[in-house]
């Protein structure tokens, strides 16, 4: 058998590799000169520029944008607040596909006042911009460091660690207790997936369709679950496919780590780029809604011989420390790509978390009516303290 | 999965692992590349050449201007100031002179400031079309070609039978067709001409036009004698105007001064032409000017430094420096003149003068 087999993945191969070579050679005489002009036409170039970020100094602005169109654009001329500019285009005015460059505007900007900003190309084209309140971008400096620190612990690490505080008296739940808990856990952390690839698919629509930025979203869920999943099929030997309550917060807490990451992200950048004034009610509402992730986290782990406090800071360090980490993200290198793509990592994380808690339960006992309410109730208290920060 | 052994749940667990690190990592390198990478700069400021201003004033964020300059070989707004169309003369029987000019029709690409490049109709291959300039009571003849790719004409304010109008549907000039203008020099004063062809802003805003100017029997006083079209040009096709200039170019006179005599008497032949806007505006620094609305009579109507003119609207400046120095005039509707309308006079000493 074995002889037969060899012979033919031979022939196998050679089949395999005639239509690549067709297209290799298709694709070839396409850019030769035989075929030049096969498509041409007369219109003008697709242009399309997109403004990934912004940064203010002193009497400076900096944006850096990309050439998101399928041709070659020139940046001619810039205009600020509708008059021309003198500006610098580093490190060239002529852009190829998706070619980025920093434009620099020496300008007499006002704090608190929106700027307008337009790029006029070689043809004539004006794609625009705008800052909605001009601020300073904070630099990299350990008072900059500390302030975002600071909001990242406000918002992702004191809410975590108080809900963790709810530990003692989970413990003392009964048995339905504990499985309404558990589902309400589950309701909490669907709530996050919801909101996390909406607000995806929403901010995909502002970024430029030569980044496929749906898919984009989608290749971080993927890759998120792909990795988590496959780090608990190897680590969750002997127990069956369901994992162990503390194996299980770990995961938990990792998953809601990533979304805390996504989160800060979000809030650091929003914060620099005006969009956001982190008022007492802001903060209030992150606090409220974070809170509840503490619960999620310790859910699995109320049976287990004895609560550690180690353990629990460390699962509430792991699940609230990122929100600082992307805090300083979002605050110094922010674009949006980055915070895409981390919605559809945090997402893909939560999901695989919630399989991991559903996957040692028939779904007869996940139906059950107290269950079903619980995660009913997870999905509302979300829902209703995400009113807060919307408010805000 | 239940079922999968040990070892095969393990090997499944490596291959998800390693494919989702895989696909994360892949994203990254894609974020990483789109620039999502970039570090806030803490450098400041420009690279090069610092403006000093008044006690040290750093002036580097205040420079209202265009970036490059544009290549005058396609047009030369210096050359415009001063060039009228050449023309033929012939006496007629009656002792009347006939004068002859060609003009043609042609689209061409024109740069309206650095690197902006503009797809333009134009008379004679300019924008504004070249200046036409006769003698009152003269006979004027024009040898119009339209090479363009859709119907034009020349329409010339002033007096002319209806079948030069140039106006009405039926007196459009195909592409490829010509057509022979001819009337009298009529009424004294500074004109416009421009296509009258559908659809009209179109066919103004695209270049279309240019200046028509009958001199008084005798000619007017000698002086320095200049040339101003105001306008405007849409590039993205908003209906608003994105640059505003005399003459085209955006700035061009703000980087090359137009360089004038202290005390020597100017002439300037201003004329609106901007589209889209109700008025355009010319105001000049630390002088007055005699102002002659069209141009027809002897005494002027405004002795000032601003006016105003709607589109199609003209006239004549006459205006003196009295002290040296470089001294700007701009639309004081400030919105134009910080999209381009904006140009400097230089004035040299005159010798024993204040200078």
């Amino acid at each position: 058998m074995a002889e037969p087999r060899q012979g033919m993945s031979a022939g196998v191969a050679i089949l395999a590799v005639v239509p690549l070579v067709l297209l290799v050679g298709l694709i070839a005489w396409l850019f030769s000169d035989g075929a030049e002009g096969l498509f041409a036409t007369d219109l003008p170039p697709v242009e399309a520029v997109d403004v990934m970020r912004h940064v203010l100094e002193g009497d400076v602005i900096h944006l850096d944008i990309v050439n998101s169109g399928p041709d070659p654009t020139t940046i001619a001329q810039v205009m600020v607040r509708g008059a021309f500019w003198y500006h610098e285009v580093t490190p060239t005015r002529e852009l190829t596909p998706l070619q980025t460059a920093r434009v620099t505007i020496p300008f007499p900007w006002n704090e608190g006042e929106p700027v307008e900003i337009v790029l006029l190309t070689s043809t004539g084209l004006t794609f625009d911009y705008g800052i909605e309140v001009a601020t300073a971008t904070p630099g990299i400096t350990a008072r900059a460091l500390s302030r975002f620190a600071m909001l990242g612990i406000f918002v992702g690490v004191i809410p975590v660690a108080l809900g963790l505080t709810w530990f003692p008296f989970l413990r003392r739940l009964g048995r339905s207790g504990l499985g309404f808990l558990i589902h309400l856990t589950v309701g909490l952390l669907a709530f996050l997936v919801v909101d996390a690839m909406f607000e995806g698919f929403e901010a995909a629509r502002e970024l430029p369709g030569i980044y496929q930025p749906q898919a984009l979203l989608l290749l971080g869920f993927v890759g998120a679950w792909a990795f988590l999943s496959g780090i608990q099929l190897r680590s969750s030997s002997g127990h069956g496919a369901s994992a162990g309550g503390a194996h299980l917060a770990w995961l938990v807490a990792l998953g809601i780590g990533i979304h805390n990451l996504g989160e800060g992200l979000a809030i650091g950048s929003a914060y620099v780029l005006g969009e956001l004034t982190l008022g007492a009610l802001l903060v209030a509402g992150f606090t409220l809604h974070n809170a509840t992730e503490g619960i999620a986290i310790v859910s699995p782990i109320l049976r287990e011989p004895d609560g550690q406090l180690a353990r629990l800071i460390g699962l509430g360090a792991l699940a609230g420390g990122p929100t600082i980490l992307g805090c300083w993200i979002g605050a110094f290198t922010y674009s949006q790509v980055w915070a895409l793509l981390f919605l559809g990592i945090g997402a893909g994380a939560i999901v695989q978390v919630i399989g991991a808690i559903l996957g040692g339960r028939t779904l007869r006992e996940t139906l059950a009516p107290v269950n079903l309410a619980g995660m009913l109730v997870g999905y509302l208290v979300m829902y209703g303290t995400g009113l807060l920060v919307g408010a805000a | 999965m239940r079922r999968m052994g040990e070892q095969g749940r393990k090997t499944l667990g490596m291959a998800m692992a390693i494919a989702g690190t895989g696909a994360l990592a892949a994203a990254v390198a894609f974020v990483l590349s789109t620039g999502g990478g970039a570090v806030a700069s803490t450098e400041h400021g420009m690279s090069g050449d610092m403006l000093v201003g008044l006690d040290g004033l750093d002036l580097t964020p205040y420079r209202n201007t265009t970036v490059g300059d544009v290549g005058t070989e396609r047009f030369d707004p210096d050359a415009y100031l001063t060039e009228e169309l050449e023309s033929t003369t012939e006496t007629l029987e009656d002792g009347t002179v006939l004068r002859i000019f060609e003009v043609e029709a042609v689209n061409k690409e024109i740069e309206i400031a650095p690197g902006v490049f503009f797809p333009a109709w134009t008379y004679n291959g300019q924008v504004p079309g070249p200046t036409l300039r006769a003698n009152e009571g003269e006979r004027i003849r024009i040898h119009f070609t339209n090479l363009g790719d859709r119907p034009h004409s020349m329409h010339f304010h002033g007096f002319h039978p209806f079948e030069m109008d140039g106006a009405m549907l039926k007196q459009q000039v195909p592409p490829n067709g010509t057509f022979v203008y001819e009337f009298e020099a009529d009424p004294v004063g500074v004109h416009l001409y421009h296509c009258h062809a559908t659809p009209i802003t179109q066919h103004i805003h695209n270049g279309l036009y240019g200046l028509w100017i009958v001199d008084p029997k005798g000619g007017r006083p000698p002086a320095r004698e200049l040339y101003m079209m105001m306008n405007g040009f849409d590039p993205n096709f908003d209906e608003e105007n994105e640059i505003y200039a005399v003459n085209t170019v955006a700035f061009h006179y703000a980087r090359h001064p137009i360089e004038v005599r202290q005390n020597e008497l100017i002439r300037i032949y201003l004329a609106n032409i901007t589209e889209f806007d109700l008025i355009n505006s010319f105001h000049v620094h630390a002088t007055f000017f005699d102002y002659y609305p069209t141009g027809t009579q002897p005494e002027p109507r405004d002795y000032t430094d601003t006016i105003i003119q709607g589109q199609g609207e003209r006239g004549i400046v006459e205006v003196r420096f009295p002290h040296p120095g470089d001294f700007m005039f701009h639309a004081h509707k400030t919105e134009f003149a910080e999209r381009g309308w904006m140009g400097l006079f230089r004035v040299i000493p005159d010798e024993g003068g204040d200078g």
